[in-house]
Order: structure tokens, then C-alpha cells, then sequence
């Protein structure tokens, strides 16, 4: 088993407020790992730390450490933009760009520069559209705007685009919040699907996706690591009260 | 319930003084429009006699197929007195020349244009439409009042009778003026021409545009994505604020010192006009990008952020597009302003007597505001005419402009 | 010039064009640290900054230059001239030069035409040769910067920040322009009039600094009694009066109507009619008060036996406030608008009628919101030009009788500097000094207005 992503004592504060107490979590390569807990426990910020999205906002401030393949990412030396070309993000709402299908998927290739012929990037395009799994129901309307799409289909596009730059890691944010059933369905099948080749973590609510997507789980709360585990561990015989607690569905 | 009664009337009353205030609001809205509009269209037409005339080969002094350049230079003036004495055999030299002053006085120019258009009728007779003077045009239209006393007017009880005896015989009548759009301004009012003070109007508005667009934008994309909150930014927040609400004619004080005075650039030009203008515009264009730029939804950002594009890239490939239709409507609502502004022009010596149409914007130019204030400082009768038309051509084309604004707001209008 | 600045355009695309294909071609062999258009991007805006910047100075530098160099090469001639002289005759040759000849030139001022056009030609091959040696320079420094480690994409987007952050300062910039210009020609004023007697003087007649033309000296007993702003404070304040008179009653009448009573077809069609009054041009008011209105008032007055002057106060102030209604109307919609709807609520629970309603809790809470935009649409009309320059009188008259002519700060602007300016000369020099006591003037209103709307805001967030 390899480890993809390491974190080390990593404490969030926004302003004054500590938001992430002192949580070390490793990631596998090629699994998937979901984290759950109630409301306002971290997860996302939890999340959003590890591409760097925190960056953005200037009252945030990361202590500890975070590594990629052994790399320190808030090392002077790592660039925020490379970074994010590594490791992909998914959002709890679908945002594409206002723009045809095929531009929301060619943006990233196109800005780190990949390849500037035509055929070259119809194949990513193409390529990554497949294995989204949206190719077939898109592809003859590929300049149709992205946000015509159907929710599913919006949030299967925004994969496509976070895949389009051959991250090495997706993060989820609640992907499927915003879904109906059958899109989380079809979305809960392509994770599966999609850790044959990427490291996936994903934040969820719903403690059935958990369980049903994820090889490992990470319980937080109030801005700590209760717990982590393998999936069939947490969800069976937790080691605290409080995981016993959350997945019982006595609070949160 | 007396009080009850009461009260109930006291709430009509006072709903009575709601809908009077609006509907008083919309009156002057239309006695305005009514006003200018019934006074300002006859300015479209002019009066004009239908005269026929000889092309006397000997009294123009030109060969057979006479050159254009060569009927340019030739004299008019005794092929003129020539046909008017023959015309009016019967009258007096002095009742001729009164009956003269029936027409427009250059009709020799426009006469040499009609042959210079139609030279196969040299030496021949036809009939050409001569323009009529202001005074006969203003009497034709019913714009003034021709039982007033004699010494009251410019038309005397003998010019009078010819104009009836012209009308009787069908000789006068009112065409659309085609030279009003095509000419510059002139001191007779049956020539003036709003083209130069158009082409002026758009100098100004394309040089007011071509600058305040793009640094407000700049500005915009600064405040609203980069600037750190700090006390520059509140001072130029402040000053945006500020710009907004200072008189037009101070910004005109400033063209006047420091560009004309301290920069010495020309005087009375389109350029100037431009750059005062885009000082006044700046803030409205910002303010309208700014709200745009933040209505552009975080997730779009954040959605570019996690692809790795960098912050630039983010606003100029998302954000910046998303907010240009909100940027551009209010783009056009401070152009459509500006484009009506007078008194900054008026400082900057943009109020000339500019015939000449202007053909790049260092040239001494007018605009339409301009040109209709001094037309309007003019107390010849058909200069008014000439000034309610120009009004009507102005608010037709700010009415335009502000329906592409709504069009544009409309169509592009994005809920989030 | 035109040609100059297509030049410097063509060559930084140009440079763009060779700045791309350098880093084309080395990512061939290796990835780049950016993509290749930012290679490009920067050496077309290395060429384009300096460029543009030396254009620039040339093109400010140029006038100042050609008048040292004639001075030099025609020193004999000018050292008997006197300073104005001196100004007609450069005013002269420059027009010759630009070919406007009258046929009646001197030799002297043939020479220096002849001498103009010979600098003038001398001056745009310097400008050439500027713009070429900058650009040559600026691709020989990219060019030696493109490596594939290069991050060229940082650079330009820090030139590219730089660049916006200074297009925000240009608010700065005018406003501190604004300050300057006034305040210059100002103190210029101040020197031949004490700033007392402008500011506390009751009588208004500029004319009397044309007797400073006969003489050279400057009889500054004569001017202490001609700047006096007063008269026109009053003017102005009585035409802002009267527009308020108007405008207020109606507008705000107009806003609580459609804000509270009016149908939502009514509302949606009346808003953008009654706005259609705020973007006529003031112009075309003007033209309506001088022409309609205050023809109808003196007929009004003549048929009620007063006498009524056609340039009085009333007939500007009544436009004026048919201007401004739309301006009232909005701004108090939106204050009234953002009352919480809890608070009407409280009253209706009362049983309280909708008018009871609206002037017992609705206005009281509303007020201090209402009250700015008063206070902004006195500004606006403090400040307005265009209807009082065509519909007011140009003299002055201490009096707040509204039939009487009267004069206004902005009239007194326009009339000072329309025509012949010297600015050497007081009756000039004094539009400044009103321009200035009029930019504080609205200023100090928006301010206090902006406070108090911004107050009352903070109080229903």
C-alpha cells in the first residue's frame, strides 16, 4: 500500500478561530476515502487544504504539514497552479463554465498547456468525457453549453474537467448533495469506477455513500479526527462512542 | 365609525395625492416630448419654389458640354437677375429685389449644383425647386403669425401678396430638407445642418469611449478582485464615490486648466471634449462593473482556482466575460449621458461656429448639445425650428441607446 | 503621429509574434516553465511600456522644445518684441507651418514657418528612432531571457497587475486634478481680489475688472467691491429652493405611490417613464425654460397684474424641479423599499389605515434615508448648468423675490470663461474661485447625504 497523500499536525484557523485541531490522516493511492461527520466538523476545510483552496481566503491560515509523493505542498518552491493540476477538485454544486461542453473540458489542458493541436485535445476531450461516463449522452452536442446540462450530467462534466488534467488526485466536496437519486447513483458508480486510476477522497453526508463508495473512512468532529479506519470497520464495530454515536444517527 | 369615516377619507385623500404626483410626473413628460416634437418636426422640411428656369448658355458664359469644373466657376448672378426680371416683367427694380428676398440668398449655389447634377440641361428651360427664405418657410409652416403688424415682420404686405400668388399657383411647396442632415452649421437658418455637430457628437463619444471602457474595467477588475483592503483602496473607493456626484461644469474647469492650460492640447476639439467626458463617464462604467464582477458567482471562480488556472487567468477567462453584459449596460446609460452633456463642452470651447463637418477629432468640433445651445442663444424664428429638430434627433437616438440597454440587459441577464 | 503609434503597435505585435516562436521552437526539445503565448505577451509588452513611454514624452516635450529652439535660432529678431508679441507671433508661424497662410506673411514669420516644419520633420525621424532603438533593445533583453525554465507567465501578470492597479488610481488622479486646477487659478484670483471679499461681498459686477485693461495697473479698491459671491449664493439657492419645491412633494409623493399603492402594471409602466425625464439633456431643458416656460409665466403674471421678469429665478427653478423629480423618486424608493416589511405589518395589526401606515411608521423610519436624497438632489441642482445659463438672467440681484432676475454661481462660470478668457485678468480668473466654492459646496452635501443614508442602511442589515 502506498501512500499518496500524507498530513502531519495540521491545524486550520480562521482569524482566531481554530477550525482543524492537530489531524494527521494519510491517503492510499487508488482508493477512495471518504470523510464524514456532522455540520461545521472540518471536513471541508479539511479538504480544501489539501489543493490548496484555503489559499484564497485571507484570514485562513495552515500550520503542519502536507505532502504529495513525499513533496511538502506549501513549500515555497511548489507552485499553487501545478499543484491544483495534480490533484483535481469536484464541488458540492455543478459549476461549469458558461460555456460549451467541449471548452469546460478543454480549459485545463489548455491553460497548462498540453497540446495546441485540434486533434490532439478532441481526443482528451474525448477521452475524458468517456470516462466520466457522459461521452455517449453528449456527444453530439458537444458546443451545446455546459450549464444546459441536467444536474447529474453537470456534476459527470465537472469530473470530466477535473479529469481532463490527469490529476493524480479527485477531491469530492459532497458531490452528490445536490443530486437527485438516480444522478447519485450513476455518480456513486463512477467513483468506483474512477480509483482504478485515481486517489480519491471524498467528503460526504450521507453515511450510506460512505459505506457504499469508500475503502477507508475518516470520522471528524468540532474540527478533530475522532476516527479513521477501513469502511467495514468504521461502519460495524467503531473504537468511540461518539463514531458509534454519528453512524447510529444519534446526532448530527 | 365617524372617525372610522373619516379616517377612511383621510386615506383616499392622501392615495389621491400619490396618483396626482404621478400622473403630474407624466404629463410634463409629455408636454415636454408634445412640445418639442410639434415644434421641432417642421425642421425636418423646408419651403420651396418651384421656379423655371432658362440655363442661358451666353448669360453663364460656358460652352456646350460645359465641364463640371468649368460650370463650378461660372456666375450665376446675371442668369438670376436675368430670370427674375423676365419673371416679374410687370414690377419695379425695387419690388424685384423685394420679391428676391423671397428666396433663400444663395440660391445661385444651389442653382450651380442643380446643373453640375444635370448638366444636359444647359440651355434648356425646367423647373428647379428653389429654397424659399426662413422667413417665407416660417410663414408657410403657420409658425408665425402673418396678421401681425407689418412693422412686426420681416415679410412685407407686398412679399406677402407674391408668396399668395405663388401658393395660388401652386408654386410653393414643403420637401423633406435633406440638406439639414448633410450640412454643417450656417448663419442662415434654411442651410444649417446638424452633420457637423453629429460627427462631432461622435468624435467625442468614440474618444470618450475608447478611454473610460478600458480603464474602468482595469480599475474595476483591480478593486473588486485584487486590492487588498487598505487605505488606498478606501481613498480610491472614496474618490469613485465622490466623481460621481461632482458637477458636470467642474470637470469642464478641469479640461480648461489642466488640458487645454497646463497640457496645451487644441482648443474646441473632439479629443478634449473626449477626455473631460470620459472623466464624468469613469465612475458610472465602474460602478456598473464592479456589481457585475461581483455578481460573477464564487463557484465559477473557485471552479477555474481548482483547475489550476492562476487568479489572471481566473478573471480574464471567467469572471471578466460573465460581467460584460452587466459592464456594457451600464457602458451605454453613462455614454447616453455623457452624449448629452453641455456645460463641460462649454468650457473647453466646444460651442463654435463650426460649419466645416470635422474629419478626425483634432479638428475644432460641436456637439449636438452644443449646437442646439447655440442655436437656441439664436433669435431668429427658424433657428427654434432648427433647435427643436436637433432635440428630437437627440432623444431619438438616446432613446435607441437606452432600448439596446435593455435589450442587452434583458437578453443577458444571467439569475445565478 | 498616427503613423508613429501604428508603428509602435505593428512592431510589439510583431515582437509578440517573435517572442512566441522562440519559445515554440525551444519546447520542442522540453517542456516550458509557461505556455508559449507568454513568451510572447512579454516581449510585446517589453517593446510596448518603454515605447509608449517615450512617445509619450516626445510628444508632451516636442512644444516646449520648438519653442527654446526658435528662440535660439531667432533670438535677433524676438529680443524686441515684447512677451505677448512673442506668444502672437509662435501662434502665428504654428498655424503658418500647419498651412492656414493669409497670403499677408512677413519674411521673418515665412522663416519661421519654414523653420517649424524643418523641427517638426527633425522631431518625428527622432521619434522613429526612439521607438526602433527601444524596440531593438527590448527584444535583444527578452531574447536573452526566453529559457525553458523561464517563467514568463508570472512576469506578465505581474506587469499586467501593475498596470490595473495604476488605471485605479486615475480616480485619484482626477480628483486631485480637479483640486489643482481649481485651486491654482484660485489663488491667482486671490492675488488681485482678498478671498473676504469674495466670500463676504454683496455686490457682483465683473465687469468692473475691465477697467484693468486700460491701465496696467490694477485698482484693487475698484475690485473689492465687484467679486462678491453673495448675491449669487442666494440666486443659487433660490433656484435650488424652487426646484426642490417641486420636485420634492412630487417625487416623493410619486415614490410612495408606486412603492405602496400602485398595481404592478401601473409601477412597471410609470418608473421608466417618469426616468425618462433623468436622461433627457439638461440642454434640452434649458431650451424648454427659456422658450416655453418663462414666456408662459411672464403671460401668467402680466394676466394677475405682477410683473414678471422672462429671466426670473421661477421659470428655471420649476424646470430644474421637473428634472429632478425621477432622481427624488428613485432614491426615496428605495429607501422606502427597504423599510422591513415586519414594521408595516405591526402597524396594519393595529388597525391602522395604509396611509396612517405610511406617515406614522413607514416615513419616521424611512426619514433619515429621505433626507439624504434630498440633500443629494440639492446637490444636483446646486451644481446644474445648462437650464440656468439659458434660462436665468445674467445679472446679478441680491433679492429672493422669485420673479426677479436672478443669477446663478454655474451662470457666472459659463458667462467668465465663454467668449474672450484672459487669464490674466480677475473677470477670468473668478470662475475658479466659484468653481471651487462649488466643488466643496457639493462635496460637503454628498457627504453628509451619503452618511445618512449609510447610517439608516446599517440600521435595517
Amino acid at each position: 500500500m502506498v501512500n499518496s497523500i500524507i498530513t502531519k499536525n495540521l491545524n486550520v484557523y480562521y482569524g482566531d478561530q481554530q477550525a482543524i485541531h492537530n489531524i494527521s490522516l494519510d491517503f492510499l493511492k487508488n482508493k477512495v476515502t471518504a470523510l464524514i461527520g456532522p455540520s461545521g466538523c472540518g471536513k471541508s476545510t479539511f479538504l480544501r487544504c489539501l489543493n490548496r483552496m484555503n489559499d484564497v481566503i485571507d484570514i485562513c491560515r495552515v500550520e503542519g504539514n502536507i505532502s504529495l509523493n513525499g513533496m511538502d505542498i506549501y513549500s515555497k518552491e511548489i507552485e499553487v497552479e501545478h499543484l491544483r493540476e495534480k490533484i483535481g477538485m469536484v464541488f458540492q454544486k455543478p459549476n461549469p463554465f458558461p460555456k460549451s461542453i467541449y471548452d469546460n473540458v478543454a480549459y485545463g489542458p489548455r491553460i497548462h498547456g498540453f497540446t495546441d493541436k485540434k486533434e490532439e485535445m478532441d481526443l482528451i476531450v474525448e477521452t475524458s468525457l468517456k470516462k466520466a461516463g457522459l461521452f455517449e449522452e453528449v456527444k453530439d452536442r458537444l458546443d451545446d453549453m455546459g450549464t444546459s446540462l441536467s444536474g447529474g450530467q453537470q456534476q459527470r462534466l465537472c469530473i470530466a474537467r477535473a479529469i481532463a488534467i490527469k490529476p493524480e488526485v479527485i477531491l469530492m466536496d459532497e458531490p452528490c448533495s445536490a443530486l437527485d437519486p438516480i444522478a447519485t447513483s450513476i455518480i456513486e458508480e463512477l467513483i468506483t469506477d474512477l480509483k482504478k486510476s485515481y486517489t480519491i477522497i471524498i467528503v460526504t453526508h450521507s453515511m450510506q455513500q460512505a459505506a457504499r463508495v469508500s475503502d477507508k473512512t475518516a470520522f471528524f468532529h468540532l474540527g478533530n479526527l475522532i476516527e479513521e479506519g477501513d469502511t467495514s470497520k468504521i461502519f460495524t464495530k467503531p473504537d468511540h462512542q461518539k463514531t458509534n454515536d454519528y453512524i447510529t444517527g444519534r446526532f448530527g | 365609525m365617524t372617525n372610522l369615516a373619516k379616517r377612511k377619507k383621510a386615506e383616499l385623500r392622501f392615495r389621491f395625492y400619490g396618483i396626482f404626483s404621478v400622473f403630474l410626473s407624466l404629463l410634463f413628460v409629455a408636454i415636454l416630448i408634445f412640445n418639442i416634437c410639434s415644434s421641432g418636426i417642421g425642421g425636418f422640411y423646408k419651403t420651396i419654389f418651384l421656379t423655371s428656369i432658362h440655363f442661358d448658355q451666353k448669360l453663364l458664359n460656358l460652352e456646350d458640354n460645359a465641364s463640371e469644373e468649368q460650370i463650378r466657376n461660372a456666375s450665376f448672378r446675371k442668369l438670376i437677375k436675368n430670370s427674375f426680371d423676365e419673371s416679374f416683367k410687370d414690377y419695379s427694380k425695387d419690388e424685384i429685389k423685394q420679391i428676391k428676398k423671397l428666396f433663400y440668398r444663395k440660391i445661385d449655389i444651389e442653382l450651380k449644383n442643380f446643373l453640375i447634377n444635370n448638366p444636359e440641361f444647359l440651355n434648356k428651360t425646367t423647373k428647379v425647386e428653389l429654397t424659399a427664405s426662413t422667413h417665407i418657410d416660417q410663414i408657410h409652416k403657420g409658425n408665425f403669425d402673418r396678421t401681425v403688424q407689418e412693422k412686426h415682420r420681416k415679410v412685407n404686405n407686398f412679399q406677402l401678396e407674391i408668396y399668395d400668388k405663388f401658393v395660388e399657383d401652386q408654386k410653393v411647396k414643403k420637401v423633406w430638407n435633406s440638406t439639414y442632415f448633410t450640412s454643417g452649421d450656417s448663419r442662415d437658418p434654411e442651410a444649417a445642418g446638424v452633420a457637423s455637430s453629429v460627427k462631432g457628437s461622435v468624435f467625442t463619444i468614440l474618444i470618450c469611449f475608447l478611454l473610460s471602457f478600458p480603464i474602468a474595467i482595469f480599475a474595476s477588475i483591480y478593486l473588486q478582485e485584487f486590492a487588498k483592503a487598505g487605505k488606498i483602496t478606501d481613498l480610491i473607493e472614496i474618490n469613485i464615490n465622490n466623481l460621481a456626484a461632482v458637477p458636470s461644469i467642474i470637470f469642464g474647469l478641469l479640461g480648461l486648466g489642466i488640458l487645454l492650460n497646463f497640457f496645451g492640447l487644441p482648443r474646441s476639439t473632439a479629443l478634449v471634449g473626449g477626455i473631460v467626458l470620459s472623466f464624468m463617464t469613469l465612475p458610472t462604467i465602474i460602478v456598473a462593473c464592479r456589481s457585475s464582477l461581483r455578481a460573477v458567482p464564487p463557484s465559477i471562480r473557485e471552479a477555474a482556482l481548482a483547475l489550476g488556472a492562476t487568479k489572471n487567468q481566473v478573471v480574464f477567462h471567467h469572471v471578466l466575460p460573465l460581467a460584460m453584459p452587466g459592464t456594457l449596460t451600464g457602458t451605454i446609460i453613462g455614454l447616453a449621458r455623457a452624449i448629452g452633456e453641455t456645460a463641460p463642452l462649454l468650457m473647453i470651447g466646444m460651442v463654435a461656429f463650426i460649419m466645416d463637418i470635422p474629419s478626425n477629432p483634432l479638428e475644432p468640433a460641436v456637439g449636438m448639445p452644443a449646437q442646439i445651445y447655440l442655436w437656441s442663444e439664436s433669435s431668429e424664428r427658424g433657428f427654434i425650428e432648427k433647435t427643436s429638430s436637433a432635440i428630437i434627433l437627440l432623444l431619438m437616438f438616446l432613446i435607441v441607446v437606452n432600448f439596446v440597454s435593455v435589450y442587452f440587459r434583458k437578453k443577458y441577464e444571467k439569475k445565478w | 503621429m498616427f503613423y508613429s503609434v501604428l508603428t509602435l503597435f505593428v512592431l510589439s505585435f510583431i515582437g509578440f509574434y517573435l517572442g512566441k516562436r522562440k519559445s515554440i521552437k525551444l519546447s520542442q526539445n522540453i517542456k516550458l516553465a509557461s505556455l508559449p503565448s507568454y513568451y510572447g505577451y512579454l516581449a510585446m509588452l517589453y517593446i510596448l511600456i518603454p515605447t509608449l513611454i517615450a512617445w509619450f514624452v516626445l510628444l508632451v516635450g516636442e512644444n516646449f522644445v520648438l519653442e527654446k529652439y526658435l528662440f535660439l535660432i531667432l533670438k535677433e529678431f524676438l529680443i524686441s518684441m515684447s512677451g505677448s508679441e512673442v506668444q502672437l507671433f509662435f501662434i502665428k508661424i504654428k498655424n503658418l507651418s500647419e498651412g492656414a497662410s493669409f497670403g499677408n506673411e512677413s519674411d521673418l514669420e515665412l522663416l519661421g514657418a519654414q523653420k517649424i516644419i524643418q523641427f517638426k520633420n527633425l522631431f518625428l525621424l527622432l521619434t522613429y528612432l526612439v521607438i526602433f532603438l527601444v524596440t531593438a533593445i527590448a527584444l535583444y533583453l527578452v531574447n536573452k531571457k526566453i529559457s525553458p525554465t523561464f517563467k514568463s507567465q508570472r512576469d506578465v501578470e505581474k506587469i499586467v497587475n501593475l498596470f490595473i492597479q495604476l488605471c485605479s488610481y486615475i480616480a485619484i488622479l482626477i480628483t486631485v486634478g480637479i483640486f489643482l486646477s481649481l485651486v491654482f487659478e484660485t489663488i491667482n484670483f486671490f492675488g488681485y481680489v482678498n478671498p473676504l471679499d469674495f466670500l463676504f461681498g454683496i455686490n457682483w459686477n465683473p465687469n468692473k475688472a475691465f477697467v484693468i485693461d486700460s491701465s496696467d495697473v490694477i485698482d484693487k479698491d475698484i475690485l473689492k467691491d465687484a467679486f462678491g459671491i453673495i448675491p449669487l449664493m442666494t440666486g443659487t439657492l433660490l433656484v435650488a429652493f424652487l426646484a426642490m419645491l417641486v420636485s420634492i412633494p412630487l417625487g416623493l409623493m410619486s415614490a410612495i405611490y408606486l412603492a405602496e399603492y400602485a398595481p404592478k402594471r401601473i409601477r412597471d409602466i410609470s418608473k421608466p417613464v417618469i426616468e425618462i425625464l433623468a436622461g433627457i439633456p439638461t440642454v434640452v431643458y434649458g431650451f424648454f425654460a427659456a422658450l416655453v416656460v418663462a414666456p408662459k409665466i411672464a403671460d401668467l403674471g402680466e394676466y394677475i397684474g405682477l410683473d414678471v421678469s422672462s429671466e426670473s429665478a421661477l421659470a428655471a427653478g420649476l424646470t430644474m424641479g421637473v428634472m429632478i423629480i425621477p432622481f427624488v423618486s428613485s432614491l426615496s424608493d428605495d429607501v422606502i423599499g427597504a423599510v422591513p416589511q415586519s414594521l408595516r405589518d405591526g402597524s396594519y395589526a393595529l388597525g391602522a389605515t395604509k396611509s396612517e401606515t405610511i406617515i406614522k411608521v413607514i416615513l419616521p423610519s424611512a426619514l433619515p434615508g429621505i433626507i439624504g436624497s434630498f440633500l443629494l438632489a440639492i446637490s444636483r441642482a446646486i451644481g446644474e448648468t445648462m437650464i440656468v445659463v439659458m434660462a436665468a438672467s445674467l445679472q446679478a440681484n441680491l433679492t429672493i423675490n422669485p420673479l426677479e432676475p436672478t443669477t446663478t454661481i454655474t451662470t457666472q462660470i459659463v458667462t467668465a470663461l465663454t467668449g474672450d478668457t484672459e487669464f490674466d485678468n480677475p473677470k477670468t480668473l473668478v470662475a475658479f474661485a466659484l468653481g471651487l466654492t462649488l466643488f466643496f459646496a457639493t462635496l460637503l452635501l454628498n457627504y453628509f447625504a451619503l452618511r445618512t443614508v449609510k447610517k439608516y442602511r446599517e440600521q435595517y442589515d
